[in-house]
C-alpha cells in the first residue's frame, strides 16, 4: 500500500507526460506481480462495485475522530472531498501496516461487499488504525469507488512497454476485453513476445502531409496516384492465423466495433494488412462523417445500428502480402497486389470490384458501388495534367470527400509523418464571418487567458451561437482578444464571460450538418479562427440563412 | 461583542486599550501603537509612535521605513501605560513577534495576535501566559489542519530538492518574505546545492542576519549577470513570483508552496505548483486548544480565521467563548490570488513589481 500510494502522489504532483510515465515505469520495476496487476486495473479506471455507502463511512470517520457531526460538515465544506476530509480528520496511527496493495484489496477490501455493518464498521476502523493520512485517502477512494488519478489508459500501456520492452500494441492488446487482476495475468500482460501477441501487430501508418505549395512543384503528374481523401477512420485491417483485426490510427483494437467488415476481411487470404479507411457508406454513398460518430464510440453494436449505418473499408495501400512485410515495395506494385487480391475476394466477380476512375461532375457515384462486399478499393482518379486534376478536385465537396491525396508511385510505404511522397490536398474550407459572444478562460499554459471562444451570426437581428473555436489566432492576438474580453464583459455565467458584440473573425471550417441539438439549427466541423476581420463591423457579420445556404452545397 | 469595561475595545482603527490609552496593530494611524509583528496586516504606517520587541525592530523597520518612530522593549519587560502594566512576551511566529499582556484593575487579558508552537530557529518559541481574558486568532482553526513536526517537512523538502537536481531542474519554492522563507532556509540543507532569493527575501533575510540568527550562505537572484545557470539550485520567492517574467531565467523549474493551506489537496491543485509543503507559523488545530485551555482564560475572545466554527466549538466545550471581528488576515492573505477570480490580472501587476517592489506588495500581509 505504501508504494501505491507514493505513486499516486507521484502521478498526481506532476502534468508532465514523461514524468508520470516513469513513475508507472518504476513502480511496476519494483512492485509484486500481485500488486502490480491491482494497480493495472485501478490506473486503467476499472473498479469494483461501490462496496460501503459513503454516508456509512461518514459516521464511522466522525466516530473515529471523536467530533461532532457538525464539525465534520464545516470541514467537509473546507475540504470539498469525502475521502480526503476524512483521512485527515482521523486520529494518526500507532503502528502503519507493511501489507500489500493486493494483501489490503483481497483480504479486506473486496469482501467487505455484502458484510453486515459491524462488520463493515469494524473492518473500517481497523484499517484506518493502520495506515497514515495518505494511505487513508487512497483506501478511502477505492472503497467509494472514486479513485481516479490523470493518466489514460495510453499511458499506463506506454509505462507497461517500456518496463517490459514489449511493443504498445501488443500491450493494449492484451489488455482488451475482461480480465481479471491476478499475478498470472500480470505476467502474460509483460512476456516476451509470443507467437500469439504476434499475431495482431499493426504497423505503424504513413501519414501525409498537407500540401501548401502548387501541385505542378511535384513534377510529372504521371509519377503520382491521385485518389479521393476520404473523410473517415484511418485502420488497417489485419488477416493472419485465421484472425481478423482492425486497429484505429489511436493503437485502439477496434474489431468487435465493425463487425460486417471482419466478417468480410475473415476471406482474406491470411497474411494480409490492408491500409484504408473505414466509411459510413449507404446505398453507393459515403455518408456524413458526423453518422461514423454514432458508431465510434460504441462497443456493443447492435443490428439497429448496422442497419442505420453500415460501414466500408475503403482500401488504399497493402503493407504485407502472404506473411511478408511488403512496405519497401513501390506502390505502384503495393497497389497491384492489392486489386489483386480484393477482386479474387470469393463471391465477388473481377469485374465488379473495379478500379475504374469516377468521372467528374459529381453526379456519378464511385464506380464501385454495385459490390457485395463491405472491402472496397478506393478508386484512382485519372488525369492528364494537374490542371484537370485541379478541376475534379473542386467536386470534392458534392462527394462527400476532404479533397485529393497524391501519393508517389515509386514510393515506399513509410512510418509516421514525412514530407515528401503523400500530400493531402484537401479542398478549400468553409468560411463564415461570425461575431465573438462568448469566451471562457483556456486550460494548461492557458488558463490564465480568455482563448475559447462562441462566435455568432445574424438570426433577426439578435446573435446566434454557431461555433466555438480555440485555435488560429497568434499569440499576440490572443493577447489583445482578451485584453478585449476583460475590459468588454456585460455578463457572467459561471467562467463564461459574455462580451459586447463587436470582434468579427473569419472562421474556416470542414463540413456543416443540420443539428436539432444546436440553437441554430446546424453544426460545424473543425472551425477555427482563419482571420481577424478588424475591417468589418459587428452588424456587417454573416447571416444564419447565409451559412445556412452551405447545407445545399 | 467586547463589553464597555473591558481592557481591550475594538474601535475604528483596530485594538484598543482604553486604560493604557494605546492600540494593537491597528489598521489606521494611532498616537501610539503596539505592533505584535511586522507582517503588513498587522504593522500599518503612519502612527506617531510604535512599541514592539528589540529583536523586531530591524524587520519592522523594513517594513514601515527607516525613520518609523519605534521604541524596543525586552520580552518579559513591564512598561507602565497609564493604568495598565503592559509586556510583550514571545508569539513563535516570526522574527520579534509578540503576545500583548495587560493587566489593570485587577485583570489580565492577553491578545495572541498570530502565534505557533514548536520548534522554529529563527524566531524566540511561544510562552505561555496565564490571563483572565484570552484574545486569540483562529486561522487554521478547524480540525482538519493539523501539522506535522518541522524535521519532518524539512526532510521532503529537502529530498524534493536533490531530487530535483538530479534530474538538471531547479527548484522555487513559494513563501512569505518574511517569517516563512527564513524558517524554511534554517531548514535547508546546503551541501544540496546553491540557494538563491528573490529581492524581497534577501532583505529580510538580512534583517534576520543582523538580529544574529544564522542562516546558510544565500545569493540574491537580481545580483547576477545575465546568462548564470540555476541548474540545481534552490530559489526562495515570495508567492507574488508565481508565474511572473521574473521567473523565466531559471530555466527548467519545479514549483513548491509552504503553508499551511496546503495540507489540502485541491488548494495545491488550485495554485498550480508541483508540490505543496505543509509548513506554517499559525497555530494548527490542536495547538489553538491546547493553548487556550492552557492559558486557564474564564473568557476566550477568537479574531480572524475560522471564527464562527471556533467559538461554537470552544461553546460547546464548556468554555465561554465569542467573536471579535478584526481585519486581521492571518494566513488568508497568501490564497489571494487563488480566491480572486482573476488569477491573470494579479500575476500581470506583480510581473510589474518584480524586484522593484516594496515589502508591501511582495508579502502582501503574510
Amino acid at each position: 500500500m505504501r508504494e501505491f500510494t507514493a505513486l499516486y502522489t507521484a502521478l498526481d504532483e506532476t502534468t508532465k507526460t514523461n514524468e508520470k510515465i516513469s513513475a508507472m515505469r518504476s513502480y511496476f520495476e519494483h512492485a509484486s506481480r500481485a500488486d502490480a496487476a491491482w494497480a493495472v486495473y485501478f490506473l486503467t479506471g476499472r473498479k469494483p462495485k461501490q462496496l460501503v455507502q459513503a454516508p456509512k463511512l461518514a459516521t464511522w470517520a466522525i466516530e473515529a475522530a471523536g467530533l461532532p457531526e457538525w464539525m465534520f460538515g464545516e470541514s467537509y465544506d473546507a475540504v470539498g472531498d469525502l475521502a480526503e476530509t476524512m483521512a485527515l480528520l482521523l486520529p494518526d496511527s500507532t503502528h502503519i501496516s507493511e501489507r500489500s496493495l493486493a494483501s489490503w484489496v483481497e483480504e479486506t477490501l473486496l469482501p467487505l461487499r455484502g458484510a453486515p455493518d459491524t462488520v463493515q464498521r469494524q473492518v473500517m476502523l481497523d484499517s484506518w488504525q493502520q495506515m497514515n493520512e495518505a494511505q487513508r485517502f487512497i483506501w478511502n477512494k477505492l472503497i467509494t469507488g472514486a479513485f481516479r488519478v490523470g493518466v489514460s489508459q495510453r499511458l499506463v500501456i506506454r509505462a507497461l512497454a517500456l518496463f517490459s520492452g514489449i511493443d504498445a500494441q501488443v500491450i493494449a492488446h492484451r489488455l482488451m476485453g475482461t480480465w481479471e487482476p491476478t499475478p498470472a495475468f500480470f505476467q502474460a500482460l509483460v512476456a516476451k513476445e509470443t507467437a500469439d501477441s504476434d499475431v495482431s501487430r499493426p504497423y505503424p501508418f504513413y501519414l501525409a502531409y498537407p500540401l501548401e505549395s502548387d501541385p505542378r512543384t511535384l513534377g510529372d503528374i504521371f509519377d503520382w496516384q491521385a485518389e479521393w481523401k476520404w473523410d473517415g477512420i484511418r485502420s488497417q485491417v489485419i488477416k493472419r492465423s485465421q484472425q481478423v483485426f482492425i486497429w484505429s490510427r489511436g493503437e485502439e483494437l477496434v474489431t468487435d466495433r465493425y463487425p460486417e467488415i471482419a466478417q468480410d476481411a475473415i476471406l482474406l487470404p491470411d497474411g494480409t494488412v490492408l491500409d484504408g479507411e473505414i466509411l459510413p457508406w449507404k446505398e453507393a454513398n459515403v455518408l456524413p462523417f458526423s453518422q461514423l460518430q454514432l458508431r465510434i464510440g460504441r462497443k456493443e453494436v447492435s443490428n439497429k445500428l448496422m442497419t442505420d449505418v453500415p460501414v466500408v473499408l475503403m482500401a488504399y495501400d497493402l503493407l504485407e502480402w502472404q506473411g511478408e512485410d511488403v512496405r519497401a515495395t513501390p506502390l505502384r506494385a503495393r497497389r497491384s497486389i492489392m486489386t489483386d487480391i480484393l477482386r479474387g475476394l470469393p463471391g465477388v466477380s473481377p469485374e465488379e470490384n473495379c478500379n475504374a476512375p469516377l468521372t467528374t461532375g459529381g453526379a456519378e457515384v464511385p464506380a464501385c458501388q454495385r459490390l457485395s462486399t463491405r472491402l472496397r478499393i478506393s478508386p484512382t482518379i485519372q488525369c492528364r495534367s494537374w490542371e484537370e486534376l485541379s478541376q475534379q478536385r473542386e467536386t470534392s465537396r458534392s462527394l462527400n470527400v476532404e479533397g485529393i491525396m497524391l501519393k508517389r508511385l515509386a514510393a515506399p510505404y513509410r512510418v509516421g509523418r514525412q514530407r515528401g511522397d503523400w500530400w493531402k490536398w484537401k479542398v478549400n474550407p468553409y468560411t463564415m464571418d461570425a461575431v465573438l459572444v462568448y469566451a471562457q478562460r483556456g486550460s494548461g499554459k492557458r488558463a490564465s487567458l480568455y482563448t475559447d471562444y462562441t462566435f455568432g451570426v445574424w438570426d433577426n437581428g439578435a446573435l446566434v451561437p454557431v461555433a466555438k473555436a480555440y485555435s488560429g489566432l497568434t499569440d499576440e492576438e490572443i493577447r489583445e482578444v482578451d485584453r478585449f474580453v476583460r475590459q468588454n464583459t456585460i455578463n457572467k455565467f459561471g467562467p463564461v464571460r459574455v462580451v459586447e458584440p463587436q470582434l468579427v473573425f473569419e472562421l474556416a471550417f470542414e463540413g456543416i450538418q443540420r443539428s436539432s441539438r444546436h440553437k441554430s439549427g446546424i453544426a460545424v466541423r473543425f472551425p477555427r479562427m482563419q482571420r481577424w476581420r478588424r475591417d468589418k463591423p459587428a452588424q456587417e457579420a454573416d447571416t444564419i440563412e447565409t451559412v445556412r445556404a452551405l447545407l445545399q452545397e | 461583542m467586547v463589553a464597555g469595561g473591558d481592557l481591550i475595545s475594538l474601535t475604528e482603527s483596530g485594538l484598543f486599550c482604553a486604560a493604557g490609552n494605546f492600540y494593537i496593530d491597528p489598521w489606521g494611524p494611532v498616537d501610539r501603537a503596539i505592533i505584535t509583528h511586522a507582517h503588513s496586516d498587522h504593522a500599518r504606517p503612519g502612527s506617531k509612535a510604535y512599541l514592539t520587541v528589540n529583536e523586531g525592530i530591524g524587520v519592522l523597520r523594513a517594513r514601515l521605513g527607516q525613520d518609523a518612530p519605534i521604541e524596543g522593549v525586552r520580552y518579559g519587560e513591564s512598561v507602565t501605560m497609564g493604568d495598565a502594566k503592559v509586556a510583550l512576551l514571545p508569539a513563535g511566529h516570526v522574527l520579534g513577534s509578540s503576545q500583548v499582556r495587560i493587566s489593570s484593575h485587577g485583570q489580565v487579558w492577553v491578545v495572541s495576535s498570530d502565534y505557533k508552537l514548536g520548534q522554529d530557529r529563527t524566531c524566540e518559541h511561544f510562552a505561555l501566559v496565564k490571563c483572565n481574558t484570552f484574545i486569540t486568532e483562529s486561522t487554521f482553526g478547524l480540525p482538519i489542519y493539523r501539522w506535522r513536526p518541522d524535521r519532518e517537512i524539512f526532510d521532503e523538502i529537502n529530498n524534493w530538492w536533490s531530487t530535483n537536481r538530479d534530474a538538471g531542474k531547479c527548484s522555487i519554492i513559494f513563501g512569505y518574505a518574511l517569517g516563512k522563507a527564513q524558517r524554511i532556509l534554517a531548514g535547508l540543507d546546503p551541501s544540496i546545492g546553491p540557494i538563491y532569493t528573490h529581492g524581497a527575501v534577501e532583505r529580510l533575510t538580512h534583517e534576520y542576519r543582523a538580529a544574529g540568527k544564522l542562516l546558510p550562505d544565500t545569493i540574491h537572484a537580481g545580483s547576477l549577470s545575465r546568462g548564470t545557470k540555476f541548474g540545481g539550485s534552490l530559489i526562495l520567492a515570495p508567492p507574488s513570483a508565481q508565474g511572473t517574467p521574473w521567473m523565466r531565467q531559471f530555466g527548467t523549474v519545479s514549483t513548491a508552496f509552504a503553508s499551511g493551506w496546503m495540507r489540502i489537496r485541491g488548494t495545491r491543485r488550485r495554485k498550480s505548483v508541483d508540490k505543496g509543503f505543509v509548513l506554517s507559523d499559525h497555530a494548527d488545530w490542536d495547538a489553538l486548544n491546547k493553548v487556550i485551555r492552557d492559558t486557564g482564560a474564564e473568557r476566550i475572545i477568537v479574531t480572524h480565521g475560522y471564527t464562527a466554527e471556533m467559538v461554537r466549538w470552544l461553546r460547546e466545550n464548556g468554555l465561554q467563548a465569542e467573536s471579535l471581528a478584526t481585519r486581521f488576515e492571518g494566513e488568508l492573505a497568501e490564497m489571494q490570488p487563488d480566491s480572486a477570480q482573476e488569477p491573470q490580472e494579479q500575476d500581470e501587476s506583480a510581473a510589474a513589481a518584480v524586484e522593484t517592489s516594496t515589502d508591501s506588495q511582495e508579502d502582501s500581509s503574510a
